[in-house]
């Protein structure tokens, strides 16, 4: 940090030499920003501007460079400039474009500018340019747990990509779920009867691959370290453990169908004529190994009349059941259907739904089982009654408005159940209190990750496993670990090839990612990470515990470890810590705590109110920025500073500008709770708990509490942003200025 | 035994196979998937106007609910304005089918004898294959008549300034009461009407048998 030379470049192009006083702002890099290196340029972002700039880190061995022209998020490739600290003053989308261009606006536009100016310069001299992670590892090998078609697929995809992959597989042979049926749904024109299943074919091309290492019988015992340095240990059936060095992981670990022994109303274990999806597969198959006859299981004679019943121990609001539906098994009870009219048309096929969904093109499937005369009837089944060899469906017609319809001597009664994820422990699970007389069945763990966070992955809803849904799929809460297949979603074969391509580049992407000590998405490439000043550290262990990614370990002493392959980035333990001693290289609570300082602060007199606005990097920065794209006008009282997440936000910015006069603050951040949109998940939720406790400082500020304000804020809101803020200093001007203006 | 109990015997418990066979264009009612455009796009059906809408009765016809399917008035209601057919999802020719229904529920002889629109296909019928015209003034006096003598008097009395006016524009001749104007070939019609009968009557007992 010693010999730092800063210099300050103020672009005229894209009306900001027009609308601004460009050489004031110069002035004032020099005055207020205290760097006397200060040019501008007609037009930056061109070849004739860069190279002014290149020339100066070249001839005039300048390091760190304030850019006060458009957005941070324009023109990046221009500005790209690795070995140097880059701060960026958002002249364009935050100034003038969002400020009318008339006479009397004149002086507040230049004020916000100048404002952003003195920012620029107090950021950039807070920041250094980022070295990037030292402990990286350089495995590029694929660990891919569970050898079901989703399993298998991601094999067979990193290895095309040139990937070696150790394939781990629970059982004694590859194909899981989709290798117990018959046939599958068609994927294929004109999608009109049951097609092969091609597990066969997966399974050779797996056996056929010297890159893809296969162990089967085998689960993952340990798993170790971080992305591109994991290190794996597998338990065979022999007691033999195998050590494998790895790069990325993916978990495939599939599903369980619901038991239909908990349906006993539905006939579920009440006799052998009721099955699941599954077992009916099973008969299939038994009879196509035989004469093609799918016989009753009771006293083997050949199935003259069955009943699909659809949504069993699904869709059930009373939570006692799943509460979701699969989406897989109307067509494939479709299918099963067909199983019977292909074979005898004169069997009697009825499929009782309450609402028939067929994704994909499952339309096309459902018209041709129709053509074939399978009968479709809408209505809710109340139970099943076996009665020797056959059974007695009841059901409430929805269409007749019958409730106390039936079907009789049905000879077998298939019930589609659900999927339910294979996802492991647990991890935020409450221990549950010990019932007497009743064993305990642990869930058994899939990754054994040795993270202080817990065993697995973490799960949102339903015990399926989390992840960004929108934005990052596959991604789960573990760096470098990603899920696919019916573990992250219920889905069908078609959508789990899907899932497993996209799963394998996303952890190629990793692997590479981690040996460049670069981070992961969303803030992929970025070379900086969290460095900590272990002598101020209090072990509170704030950061340990509030890391949404299990990113930070505690050492034998207590103190935080961090890996910093697993790390995304985020900035949660910067905002965590009590003690400040966590910060990025570029980014920091000096960082921003220097921007917040450098505002201007007009007294009490003038009428000009301060506004700062913190504002989530992901959703609320680019809508604001996009509202200046779409000149959506806003007040020039306010003072943007992009942060990394709301949970990186530390409560010292908001004391901070308080005590220096500004009116209000507001703070940006995206949706939280299981319906979140945060980008790292946890953060603006660890965010909003941490403020919601900023009403004892205003009480001790003897502030308003108004004077703080928390907002959610989408991508999308490009309209309500403007609205928000113009209305927020409504609020303000009406409540009267800070009295901490002037000292 | 009358054709319905013979039928029902040879069907038996399988209701959509008969009317698979049976109905003109019933092969289509497995199609339907109980989407219901077609009972919210018919302009006779607001205020609950058929007992069993389109859509319901193909989901009674796979329920195996013979005797409510072919009793019901419903299916009588269609004016073939085809608005259904237009817009049914699965292009079900749902007006044929409907027509299909209650011809067969006619040739059983178990449809609604009393229902307006039946009949007045019987009357109409009967009357334009008379004399190979159409007599308007009977045709009407037939339908107002319907109910009972008393009944027709007073429907009569009702349209009484109609028929006056009518007759001003000469658009209504009262003389056809006695008989009326009829086509020159009257063996000729009959004759032809004779050799139809017979096609069609064997092509219905072939396909019954069948």
């Amino acid at each position: 940090m010693a010999d730092i030379k800063v210099a300050a470049y103020i672009c005229k192009g894209c009306g900001l030499g027009e609308r601004l006083d460009t050489d004031a702002l110069v002035k004032i890099a020099q005055k207020d920003g205290k760097v006397p290196m200060a040019k501008t340029h007609d037009f930056l972002c061109s070849a004739d501007g860069v190279a002014m700039i290149r020339n100066d880190i070249a001839n005039d061995g300048v390091t760190h460079i304030m850019i006060g022209a458009c957005s941070r998020r324009a023109k990046t490739e221009a500005f790209y400039f690795p070995e140097n600290a880059v701060a960026r003053a958002n002249l364009r989308e935050g100034v003038i474009w969002i400020r009318p261009d008339t006479e009397e606006a004149r002086e507040t536009t230049q004020d916000m500018a100048e404002d952003y100016i003195r920012m620029g310069c107090a950021e950039v001299k807070a920041m250094a340019a980022p070295s990037g992670n030292p402990n990286t590892g350089s495995s590029k090998t694929l660990l891919v747990v569970g050898g079901g078609v989703t399993g298998m697929t991601t094999a067979i995809e990193a290895s095309r990509t040139g990937y070696p992959v150790v394939l781990v597989e629970k059982t004694g042979e590859l194909g899981g779920m989709a290798g117990k049926l018959w046939k599958r749904i068609p994927v294929h024109e004109p999608f009109k009867s049951p097609a092969d299943t091609g597990v066969a074919d997966l399974v050779s091309q797996v056996m056929a691959d010297s890159n893809i290492k296969v162990y089967l019988n085998a689960t993952v015992a340990k798993t170790d370290g971080a992305p591109g340095r994991f290190v794996v240990q597998i338990a065979t059936e022999s007691g033999a453990t195998h050590t494998e060095d790895i790069g990325a992981i993916v978990q495939a670990s599939g599903f369980t169908p619901y038991d239909i022994n908990k349906l006993p109303e539905l006939g579920g274990g009440q006799s052998p004529n009721v099955v699941d999806q599954l077992g009916l597969e099973a008969l299939a198959k038994a009879a196509a190994a035989g004469d093609g006859v799918i016989r009753r299981p009771s006293d083997n004679q050949p199935v003259k009349s069955v009943v699909f019943v659809q949504c069993a121990g699904q869709r059930d609001p009373s939570g006692t059941h799943l509460a979701y539906c699969s989406g897989f098994c109307c067509n494939a009870s479709i299918k099963q259907a067909m199983y019977f009219k292909d074979a005898n048309p004169d069997v009697d096929t009825t499929i009782i739904y309450t609402d028939l969904r067929t994704p994909g093109n499952g339309e096309d499937f459902y018209r041709s089982a129709q053509e074939k005369g399978v009968i479709f009837t809408k209505g809710k089944v109340s139970g099943v009654r076996p009665n020797g060899n056959g059974s007695t469906v009841t059901f409430h017609d929805l269409i007749l408005d019958d409730a106390n319809a039936t079907i009789a001597d049905v000879d077998l009664v298939v019930l589609a159940t659900g999927q339910v994820p294979n996802s492991g422990v647990d991890i935020f699970a409450a221990p549950k209190e010990p019932v007497e007389g009743e064993v305990e069945v642990k869930p058994i763990s899939i990754l054994n990750l040795n993270y202080r966070q817990g065993p697995d992955v973490p799960q949102l809803k339903q015990g399926f496993t989390d992840s960004h849904f929108i934005c990052f799929p596959y991604e789960t809460r573990r760096t470098g670990i990603y899920t696919a297949g019916p573990v992250r979603r219920p889905m069908d074969i078609a959508q789990a090839r899907e899932d497993a391509t996209g799963a394998a580049l996303k952890a190629i992407q990793a692997l590479e990612n981690a040996e460049l000590g670069r981070a992961a998405h969303p803030r992929s490439g970025d070379l900086s990470f969290p460095k900590v000043r272990l002598e101020g550290c209090t072990q509170c262990k704030r950061c340990t515990v509030e890391c949404p990614f299990g990113a930070i370990d505690e050492d034998e002493k207590r103190f935080p470890v961090f890996n910093e392959s697993r790390c995304r980035r985020c900035g949660t333990c910067m905002g965590a810590c009590p003690v400040r001693v966590i910060s990025f290289e570029n980014y920091s609570v000096n960082t921003v705590g220097a921007q917040v300082k450098a505002v201007d602060i007009p007294d009490e007199f003038s009428e000009k109110p301060r506004i700062l606005i913190l504002a989530c990097e992901n959703d609320a920065y680019p809508a604001l920025d996009m509202a200046g794209m779409n000149h959506n006008e806003y007040s020039a009282f306010v003072r943007v500073i992009p942060i990394r997440c709301l949970g990186s936000v530390n409560t010292i910015w908001v004391t901070d500008a308080l005590n220096a006069g500004y009116d209000g603050v507001m703070m940006m951040g995206c949706k939280h709770g299981d319906e979140y949109q945060c980008h790292f998940v946890k953060g603006s939720e660890l965010g909003r708990v941490r403020m919601s406790k900023i009403d004892d400082t205003l009480k001790t500020l003897n502030l308003e509490s108004e004077r703080v304000r928390d907002l959610e804020v989408a991508i999308t809101d490009i309209e309500r942003v403007p609205e928000m803020i113009n209305k927020y200093v409504e609020e303000l001007v009406a409540i009267g200025p800070s009295p901490f203006k002037g000292f | 035994m009358s054709a319905n109990t013979a039928m029902a015997e040879k069907y038996r418990n399988n209701f959509l196979k008969e009317i698979e066979e049976q109905v003109e264009m019933g092969d289509w009612v497995k199609m339907c998937m109980q989407c219901g455009v077609c009972s919210g796009s018919c302009p006779t059906n607001f205020q609950s106007a058929w007992e069993h809408p389109p859509q319901e009765l193909f989901m009674m016809i796979r329920a195996g609910k013979r005797e409510e399917v072919l009793t019901t008035t419903s299916m009588w209601n269609c004016t073939s304005c085809y608005n259904c057919i237009v817009r049914c999802p699965r292009k079900l020719p749902i007006t044929h089918i409907m027509h299909g229904i209650a011809e067969y529920a006619h040739r059983l002889g178990v449809a609604p004898k009393m229902q307006p629109t039946r009949f007045f296909s019987g009357l109409f019928w009967k009357n334009a294959t008379k004399t190979g015209r159409v007599n308007e003034l009977k045709l009407s006096m037939g339908l107002y008549f319907k109910d009972g003598f008393g009944a027709g008097v007073k429907e009569g009395m009702k349209m009484k300034d109609v028929a006056l006016g009518l007759m001003k524009a000469k658009r209504l001749n009262p003389f056809e009461i006695l008989g009326g104007h009829k086509c020159k070939d009257q063996k000729g019609i009959q004759a032809m009407l004779k050799k139809a009968y017979e096609i069609e009557r064997s092509r219905k007992t072939a396909k019954m048998a069948g």
